[in-house]
Formats: structure tokens, sequence, C-alpha cells
């Protein structure tokens, strides 16, 4: 049913309709709307769910963790500083085949503090093993929590989902919104039944001590249930797209790379900039394009290869940066075309930090740059210059 | 094959104060008893990849999130309508209840929980090497607090962790000791028997990071409690109801004396030191009234 | 195949840590005992069993060799003896 709605309702409309257990979330500018709805429809007896005000995000990852290990499912979301916080216990989550599904809505890291959007927070969980995707709209991003829990609590996957956003732009971006039917849900998404669980009926025990003789299989055990997500992350998004009759999700979405001279490419809301730009460039006769980069872990480079190895100059945006190198994105793309022949020429951007707008003027400004010089951390928009 | 809860093959050290505790409160609590721990000796001597030693469903996560997770399995399990019949407990070290994990303890008694948080208390961050954590009493030598030539170890008395707790206005708190096996047995199954969150502070001697015999991990528990460092007593919706009533008070020096972590207690010119940790065996002594029977359970 | 990351109950009972013991072992002496059951309580292994009196023993296998249960015995029942005595039986 569609309706216009803020995108922190969406989330928690379709969240509701997946039917977590247990939610427990802990408030930080701008993912509070979303639990504030979840809170409301529990209170209304909307959403028959235990929803835990913890007294910190770190305990409100613990507590989900603690409620996904006993066979409920759950949903936590957080935001920069909070989820830098409940960061241990996500790289625990994932190290314990957790499948705890959390929403992240983009915002920049302290210091300095600040509430707007950009990616520094989930790019810092990048190693964690928690598997991460990028919605482009409010729409998608409904639509990726649905395929998130499927993803998670597959059991060749049983792993942490983490469905990105940009805070304030998709979070408390009003957009018309089509929110699925129960019924279709109850098709898409089976029960969750772990194959293991806390219960005194079958008495395991969770979260061993492993030694050098041990650990390092578990952990490539890990690595590879992630690569696996590489082939069941488009199967979702088929299956999605046929009960539910649109394409959302998936591991990237070409846009206009048919003949491209240069590509951008990019994550997140940021990528509905550039597809206007990119419009409004191929109506000039420029052949430009966009990779737009939805699922960011398990990181997919043979699409990427794919849909790139033919575009003679591609600009990696990241609305991030690792601090000291270049952004992460960038470092990702760029080590993918070590040795493939040909390979396009990357430059990698920074731009839109903190909140900073990002136009189609920074767009067209990108596009101008690529040609020039190769650049690997070249910072866009600038007070005071290059 | 072994009837409790907590099988042998567990890598502790001989006659250590915390095995022997964590198995009487594991018999004590029964099988519908999921446990939750935070890192330390416990969890690292009885799980250690690919074997356990729990008997009863066991989760570890991190060092200072076991009451975090205990509530989240708690909720699922209310939210599967099996909290009548099962019972959860959150068991942590000193540090893992006084200090990392105190954050998540606070919350999870201020919402409410209905679990049992356990702290086995043996005065120190052992399962790291007896580093001193704010349970350490006073003047204790720890590797991170040693005696020295200017330094006379732990400069702070413990941390109350009994009274944090009953501030929280939780249903029934508790201390316990290994030195009192039966006692602690009955605290733990009158602990479960009632809902809401309940707190059980657990004295364990540590023979390595106390430095005694093994063979005495019994004998110095109880003469903990019989100098009046570590009192016996039961809180009930926030009135003392329960003292272990000590007749005749040991001088601290009888308990000092066994272990190696107070040895330089005993060089000539500490004697004050040792009246300091006296006077605090006195003031739990008039406190708790540990020498007098306690009218109508109030005071 | 993915490794088990979960274990089974109980299954640490197969690491023998009868094999720690270096130096004395617990003789039940099975004369005097009240079986007031402080042995069973207290070991910390929890491998001493029995049922009336003079019938309680610990498991050899497991037995650190800590001496609790001779420290705490109130009938003196059981002794401390050195590990290579002639007298020792596994059980």
């Amino acid at each position: 049913m569609k309706d216009f709605i803020e995108g922190s309702e969406a989330i928690a409309r379709v969240v509701a309709l997946c039917k977590p257990g247990v939610i427990s979330a802990y408030p930080i500018t701008p993912q509070t709307h979303i639990v504030e709805f979840l809170a409301e429809m529990v209170a209304e007896g909307k959403l028959k769910s235990q929803f835990v005000n913890v007294e910190s995000e770190h305990s409100a990852a613990s507590a989900v963790l603690g409620a996904v290990a006993t066979g409920q499912r759950v949903f936590t979301a957080s935001s920069s500083q909070g989820l830098i916080l409940m960061s241990e216990v996500l790289f625990n989550a994932a190290g314990m085949r957790m499948p705890v599904v959390l929403v992240c809505v983009n915002r920049a890291l302290s210091a300095p503090i600040n509430i707007w959007n950009d990616h520094q927070d989930s790019m810092a969980l990048r190693d964690s093993g928690v598997i991460q995707l990028y919605g482009e709209s409010n729409q998608e991003v409904a639509d990726l929590i649905l395929q998130a829990y499927r993803l998670a609590e597959d059991p060749h996957i049983l792993l942490p989902v983490m469905v990105c956003l940009d805070g304030y732009i998709l979070s408390h971006g009003y957009e018309v919104v089509d929110i699925p039917e129960e019924d279709k849900v109850l098709g898409f998404l089976p029960d969750f039944n772990p194959p293991e669980r806390l219960d005194p009926a079958d008495p395991k025990s969770f979260g061993p001590l492993a030694g050098p003789e041990y650990y390092m299989e578990i952990r490539h055990d890990l690595h590879q249930a992630l690569k696996r997500a590489l082939a069941l992350i488009p199967e979702v998004a088929t299956q999605f797209a046929h009960i539910f009759g649109r394409n959302s999700g998936g591991l990237v979405e070409p846009y206009q790379l048919e003949g491209a001279e240069m590509a951008i490419v990019a994550a997140g809301s940021v990528c509905g900039t550039i597809k206007e730009t990119i419009d409004t460039l191929r109506a000039k006769g420029k052949k430009v394009g966009l990779l737009r980069i939805i699922t960011y872990r398990p990181f997919p480079e043979e699409e990427i290869i794919q849909n790139l190895l033919k575009v003679p100059m591609v600009a990696v945006l990241d609305r991030s940066i690792s601090l000291g190198a270049t952004g992460p994105i960038y470092c990702d793309i760029r080590a993918v075309f070590q040795g493939q022949k040909p390979s396009p020429k990357i430059s990698g951007f920074i731009a839109g930090l903190g909140g900073r707008d990002i136009t189609p003027d920074t767009i067209m400004e990108i596009f101008e740059r690529l040609p020039g010089s190769q650049v690997s951390d070249q910072f866009i928009g600038l007070k005071d210059g290059d | 094959m072994f009837e409790h809860l907590l099988s042998p093959g567990h890598t502790a050290c001989a006659g250590c104060g915390q095995s022997l505790a964590a198995r009487l409160v594991i018999d004590a609590a029964g099988p519908n008893t999921i446990v939750v721990n935070n890192t330390g000796c416990l969890e690292v001597f009885s799980t250690t990849y690919p074997d356990s030693a729990w008997q009863v469903p066991f989760i570890h996560s991190l060092f200072e999130n076991a009451a975090a997770v205990a509530s989240g399995v708690e909720a699922a399990l209310r939210q599967s309508g099996r909290i009548d019949d099962i019972r959860v407990i959150a068991q942590a070290g000193d540090g893992g209840t006084a200090d990392i994990g105190f954050q998540a303890l606070s919350g999870m008694w201020e919402r409410g929980h209905d679990v049992l948080s356990v702290c086995y208390d043996n005065e120190a961050y052992m399962n790291t090497g007896v580093q001193r954590s704010g349970l350490t009493p006073l003047y204790t030598s720890t590797t991170t607090s040693p005696y020295g030539r200017v330094l006379p170890g732990n400069l702070r008395p413990k941390k109350n962790m009994v009274e944090i707790a009953v501030a929280h206005g939780i249903p029934y708190v508790a201390t316990a000791s290994v030195g009192f096996p039966l006692d602690l047995q009955r605290k733990v199954k009158k602990a479960i028997s009632i809902r809401g969150p309940k707190f059980i502070h657990i004295h364990v001697p540590c023979p390595l990071g106390w430095r005694h015999e093994p063979s005495l991990t019994y004998q110095i528990a109880r003469l903990a409690v019989e100098t009046c460092l570590f009192p016996l007593i039961e809180y009930e919706e926030g009135v003392l109801t329960g003292v272990h009533t000590i007749t005749a008070p040991k001088p601290v020096e009888d308990y000092l004396k066994l272990q190696g972590r107070f040895r330089h207690l005993f060089k000539p010119g500490n004697e004050g030191l040792v009246s300091e940790i006296q006077k605090i065996a006195d003031q739990n002594r008039e406190r708790y009234h540990l020498t007098k029977k306690v009218e109508n359970g109030s005071h | 195949m993915e490794k088990p990351i979960t274990a089974s109950p109980g299954s640490a009972q197969r690491n023998k840590t009868g094999t720690w013991r270096i130096e004395n072992r617990p003789q039940f002496l099975q004369k005097n005992c009240i079986a007031c059951r402080l042995c069973v309580l207290i070991c910390p292994e929890g491998i001493v069993a029995g049922k009336e009196k003079n019938t309680f023993q610990t498991d050899y296998r497991y037995c650190k060799g800590c001496g609790l249960c001779a420290a705490v015995c109130p009938k003196k029942d059981i002794v401390m003896v050195p590990e290579t005595s002639k007298e020792n039986t596994e059980s």
C-alpha cells in the first residue's frame, strides 16, 4: 500500500511486518524516529514485541545478540558514535554467527561532533563480518530490510546484516513508499528457525575460547560465509522482485554504463543526484554512467570488474575517508583492478562529509577533473579550495 | 555421566574458589537455566574450544555485556512465553560486575529484568594476571597496585556492590561465600524463586592470585566472613532480613596472614595498615549487626 | 563443511585433569566417615561421590590434588598421600 511518509516511518512499518520478537535500541540522531515509531506501535498493541530500552548502544546490540541466540528475530538501529560504540558487539555477533538485522542511519563521526550525513560510521565496520547494504531511496531501504532478514537468517549465511541509509536525506525525507502487504511478506520471509539456540532441551555452549590451533579455521569459515552471500544476495533480490514486483537490492546497479567513457562509482542517496546529472550530460552527448554499489560487504568484486572493465575512466565518489589513506570504496575498487587488462584509470574523490551537500555541480566537477591527472584522495567542495 | 551441571574436565586451577562457586550455583539453579557469562577465568576454563563443561545452555559474548545479553535472553523468553519455566543467570567476576560490566548491570537492574546476577568476587582481574579492580580490598598487593617502597598496595576500599544493588530497588540482594556452601545454595534457590532482578555477591578465594595453598580455599573463605571483612547478609525488598551472626569475630590478622597478597602488611612498621583493615571489619560489624541478632528483620 | 562454533554439554569431560596431579592425591580412608557430604560439596571439580558412611570416593581421572576434601573433612578421614605411594590404586 502506497503512503507518503517519512523514511523512518517506512522502515518502522516494514520492520513491524517482519515481526521481530525483541527490539532494543538506544537513541541517537538521526536514528531516533525509527525506534520511536516502533515504540508507538508496541504501545498501541499493533506490534507484539519486547521493546527493551537499554542504557547504551553497546547494550542494545548485546541485548539483540542474546535474544537472537535464544531464537527470536530481532531489530536494532544506530548511527555514528552509537554504531561505533556497538561495533565491539557487532564484530562479536558476526564471529558468533548471530543473524542480527540492524539499520544504520548514516551520520558523520566525531570529532568534531556532527549529526549530519556521511558514510564514515558504516564504513568503519567494513572489517567486521557484518553484511552492508546501501539503499538509494526510502523505497529501496524499506525493501532491503525485508531482504536483510531473509539473507541474515539463511542457514547457509547466519550473519548480521546492516541496512544503511543516509541520515536526514532519507531518514527524515518524505517519499511515496509502497509498504508491502502482510501476506506477501509471509510468502517471502519464512519464520525464524535458527539451527542452534539457547534451550535447556538441547544445552549448547556459545562463545568459547579458541586457541591458535582452532581460531583461523573458524575465521576462514566466517569469511567464506560472507562470500557465499555474494551468490545469495542477487537470488534474494530476484525472489523479491518476483513477489513484490519491483527491483530493489542486489549487488550493484549499473546506470547508463553502455558505451560510457567515464563512470562514477558511489553508494547511497547521492546516486539519485548522480543519475539526474548523468541524464543531463547524456542529453548533451557526454558518454557518462554510474555504477551504484548496493552491497559493499561482501565486496562484489566480479560485478565491479564486469561493469567497469571497458570504461576508460572511473571516478569513485566516497562519502567517507579512511584517514591517512583514501576513501574506502576507492581503495577496494583500485585493488580489484590490479592485474586486470585493460584497467580503467581510477581516481578517488571525497565529498559530502559531515552533511556537506553534494549537488549536480559537485558531480559535474568530478567529471571535469577525471580526465586530468589521476588522484586518489581529492576532496571536492572544500571551502578554502584544493 | 556426572549429576553436576558443571562437569569436571574444566581447566580451573586446583582449589579454584570460582569453579567451586560456579558449580554450587548451577547445581542449585537446576537444568532449566540459561547461563550468560562475561569474559574471565570462569568462561575461559569452562569453555575452551571445542569443549564445554556446562550441561545447561551457556553463552559468552564479551567482557562487559553479560547483563545486557541476559536482558535480551530474558526478553526472548518472555516473548516466547517461556519466562516462567526457564531461569536466566548473568554471571561475571568482580571486574565484569563492578567495573567494565557495571553499566550493563545497572541498566538490567533498573529495567527490572527477571535475571539473577551473580558476582564471583576474587578481588582482582585474575584471568589477565591479578590486576586491581574496583573490588580489590584496601592495601591488597596486585600486579597493578603492587606493594613497593612508596606505595602500600591498593589505596581504595572495595566498592559496595550490595548497597548499590539495594539502591536499584531490586527484590533480592545477598552475599555468599564458598566457605558456606549450603548457605550459598540456599540463597541461589531463594533468589531464583523470586521474580525480577536478583543479585548474589559471592566471595571466592583464588589460590593463584591471593597466593595461598589450594587446600586452604575453604578455610580462607570462612575467615573472611568470621573476621567481618565479608559479611554474609540478605536484603529483601531493600530491608536487611538475613545476617549470618558471628558470635566471636576473629582479628583480621587471622585472615590476612594466610595470603601472600597481604604479606607486606606484616612487615614491621605496617601495623597501621592492618589497623585500618580492622576498622573496615569493625564498621561492617556495626553496620550489619554482625554480632547481634536482628529484631523483626529491620535495623 | 563449517567447523562448529558451539560445544556440546559436558564435552569437557574428555579432558582428564587427573594428569595434573604430580605431588599428592587424596586417600579416602572410609573408616570414620559420618557422611556429612562436605567433601562432595567442596570439591571444585565435583567428582567426590558417595551414599552411606564410608562409601565416599573421588575420581582420580579428574582429581587435581588440591587437597580441599582432606582439609575440610571433620573426621580427618581423608588424607593426602604422595602420588607415587604404593597404597594408591586407580579408581
